[in-house]
């Protein structure tokens, strides 16, 4: 297959595009990640997700997040719409900070967990999960 | 959105005081994200779960806020500590203001 000038040109548009787009989205996660850290400092470690590395189905994912001395985890995926999937806020009688749920994903992109810690500090991983379709709704 | 909606919650019935106990709860729902198109090709509105709460006795254990990526039937799995007798109380709270309550008690044994 040959490139005409005019093909070359879109591809490239379509690739600058492309590039682009998940900074857009991931600035709506990161205006979360700040509405929740109040813009303190992110260590990482401390926190750990779980999630499968490839999801057949973005509908439902199961995920799962750990963060031993925390009080509560954000759960955020990053490439979705809408990035908030859920916060947990753990209470006295919890027998550890951990939790599994299943959430949906829109496309192929990080699952973001910020712990909140005892001493006010802030821990943040992430986990990449390719999804071969996508969960909300195309 | 009343309809349908019921609640599961795996508990063990007893527990030695001071364990840690495992639980699993779903609950059947829609979870209606907002993000999907009816057959009309309009967005169909979003409606979903979105808090839930576990308590003990009356003592917090877990408080979850959802969003919509949260998937149907949502499914959660934590862990709690058992100090005496009691009741584990689970509460659901949808966004058309119903409250979906279960209870499961935990003897000492």
């Amino acid at each position: 297959m040959e490139f005409s000038r005019r093909d070359t040109l879109a591809l490239g548009a379509g690739a600058v595009a492309l590039a682009v787009m998940p900074f857009q989205v991931n600035a709506a996660a990161d205006e979360a990640i700040a509405a929740f850290t109040g813009g303190a400092d992110l260590a990482d470690g401390g926190v750990t997700v779980t999630a499968p590395e490839i999801a057949e189905n973005g509908n439902t994912v199961p995920v799962s997040v750990e963060a031993a001395g925390a009080t509560s985890i954000l759960l955020l995926a990053s490439g979705n719409p809408t990035p908030g999937v859920a916060q947990f806020n753990f209470g006295e009688l919890a027998g550890s900070q951990s939790a599994s749920t299943r959430i949906r994903l829109a496309g192929t992109q990080d699952v973001v967990a910020i712990a909140k810690m005892a001493d006010g500090s802030f821990a943040r991983a992430a986990s990449t999960v390719k999804v071969t379709i996508g969960g909300c709704g195309g | 959105m009343a309809d349908g909606v019921k609640p599961r919650v795996k508990a063990p019935k007893k527990a030695a005081a001071g364990d840690v106990v495992t639980l699993k709860t779903l609950i059947s729902h829609k979870m209606e994200s907002g993000q999907r198109k009816g057959k009309d090709g309009n967005l169909i509105p979003k409606s979903i779960i979105n808090r839930f709460t576990c308590a003990f006795n009356g003592k917090n254990v877990v408080d979850v806020t959802l969003e919509s990526a949260i998937s149907t039937n949502p499914y959660f799995e934590f862990e709690a500590t058992v100090p005496e007798a009691g009741d584990f109380q689970f509460t659901w709270y949808d966004d058309d203001g119903s409250v979906y309550e279960e209870t499961k008690s935990v003897a000492i044994g």
